[in-house]
């Protein structure tokens, strides 16, 4: 579904002087249909990099990043930025660890939004269905997330990630600031997800959520250490 | 998706005296997509959207535009009262302050229900019934429908022209800094209608901001401007968050985050 040949990534910083920080070298990954990879490794090893670079919010320095959409492996790191667009629209899923929306809509409508091919009814609809099995309480759906606790938003974030189906997720830490019922709650989503013949791709701290979920560990070492 | 693109301009250059505000300026908008033109004070943002939409000649460069029978008309070469009429109909235009768009001798409802006049529009009772839809939809209440605009606060002014402009369902609207200098409660609600009426209605935006997080929650797409140059163009999250050149990165890291 989501395969990378020979990717890497630098950073240049022109307001320090221009130094290159080199993150990722010769990267080669995939993950198939149905199958949940998790990216480990070591703090500022590069795995959000990576998780990034695969969403194409980071931008590759080098290689490739190919994409199963409609059915044809597309090159994200060279496509339009309006294909980009329609891929995520479409093929793409991606679940950041904050919540960014605009200020004053609803915690319903903002996962509603999110719906893909539904009328706005059944989107409301599944984002309330989605909202409660996240145990957000129907009384707070109606109000902005901007005043909710980090738990909650990141269960907003998840129902967000969760109502479009895409055929590829891609999670940042899904479960970072969540109880363990939530926690739960969220493994049983990710599985049925992967019985749905979803890619998954995660970055899982929490070695338990990674144990119950992933096929395989995909390890990011720091650059140094992969030279 | 569709390749043919609605608006297209290559090779735009301009400029006053010893100042480029246009330096080869390319630039292509697609049906339905918003795209956010940022940059500081005097780099040209507001002189590519004149120039984009016809209000002003550049020295050298073309501007295409697909009309709604999918012919090209080059946009500088149109006669006058053509341009006009596209202004009227397909095009929209909010201008950074509302006093440029509105008739502030016309009452709100008349501002909001003139444009559809101006389409052909006769029916009185319809005219206005859409026009207190729109006013409210902009947040201003029915009862103000009859007052006149010098009577409004500046937010209300501004919410009045965004009425005044899309009550026509316009194919492509240019906007102007749309949330300077509204209060940010104002803002937000601006930002939230001006997406949800755009990826309804399907209409397509050429967007100047100076503001970055109106860019992100806009924009498909942005263009950062410096000294009349494009120096970087892409998706919207991926120049904000990966920002390549050192004016961008010195743009995105001089944000106050509140």
């Amino acid at each position: 579904m989501l395969e990378t040949s020979n990717l890497s990534k630098n950073f240049r910083l022109h307001l320090q002087g221009g130094v290159r920080i080199d993150v990722l070298r010769g990267v080669d990954f995939h993950v198939s249909a149905g199958e949940c990879v998790a990216l480990a490794g070591p703090s500022g090893a590069g795995k959000t990099t990576l998780l990034r670079s695969l969403y194409g919010n980071y931008r590759a320095g080098g290689g490739a990043i190919r994409v199963r959409h409609d059915g044809q492996m597309i090159d994200i790191v060279t496509a339009s930025p309006r294909l980009v667009v329609e891929i995520r629209d479409r093929t793409l899923g991606y679940v950041s660890q904050f919540l960014r929306v605009v200020p004053r809509v609803s915690a319903l409508d903002i996962v509603a939004d999110a719906a893909r091919g539904v009328s706005p009814e059944t989107a409301h609809e599944k984002a309330a269905q989605l909202l409660s099995r996240l145990n957000i309480p129907t009384s707070l759906h109606a109000l902005p997330p901007a005043t909710f606790s980090g738990g909650e938003q990141q269960r907003i974030n998840l129902a967000r990630g969760f109502i479009g189906s895409h055929p590829i997720l891609l999670l940042d830490e899904p479960t970072a600031s969540l109880d363990n019922a939530n926690r739960d709650i969220v493994i049983a989503m990710i599985l049925e997800a992967k019985a749905q013949g979803i890619a998954v791709v995660g970055i899982f701290h929490d070695t338990f959520v990674r144990d119950a979920v992933a096929d395989r560990v995909f390890h990011v070492l720091p650059f140094q250490d992969a030279a | 998706m569709t390749d043919q693109t609605l608006l297209s301009a290559r090779g735009l250059n301009l400029r006053f005296g010893e100042v480029a505000a246009l330096h080869n300026v390319d630039c292509d908008l697609w049906p339905g997509e918003v795209l956010a033109i940022v940059g500081e004070s005097g780099s040209g943002k507001t002189t590519l959207l004149n120039v984009l939409s016809g209000r002003m000649a550049p020295q050298s460069g073309v501007v295409w535009y697909r009309d709604e029978a999918g012919a090209l008309q080059d946009v500088h070469a149109m006669s006058a009262p053509a341009l006009r009429a596209l202004h009227r109909s397909d095009w929209g235009f909010v201008h950074q302050n509302p006093r440029d768009n509105l008739r502030m001798g016309v009452t709100a409802g008349g501002n909001v229900g003139e444009r559809l006049m101006a389409q052909g529009r006769r029916h009185y009772g319809d005219i206005r019934a859409e026009a207190i839809n729109w006013l409210a939809q902009v947040e201003i209440d029915a009862s103000r429908v009859d007052h006149l605009p010098r009577t409004f606060s500046g937010g209300m002014l501004q919410r009045l022209q965004i009425a005044r402009t899309l009550v026509t369902h316009p194919r492509l609207v240019f906007m102007d800094e749309p949330t300077g200098g509204l209060d940010v409660s104002v803002q937000a609600r601006l930002l939230d209608l001006i997406r949800t009426l755009v990826r309804k209605l399907g209409i397509a935006v050429v967007l100047v901001t100076h503001d970055l997080a109106v860019a992100r929650l806009l924009a498909h797409r942005v263009m950062v401007m410096q000294n009349g140059e494009v120096v970087e163009a892409g998706l919207t999250d991926q120049v904000l968050d990966d920002p390549q050149h050192p004016y961008t990165q010195l743009l995105v890291s001089s944000v106050l985050s509140a």
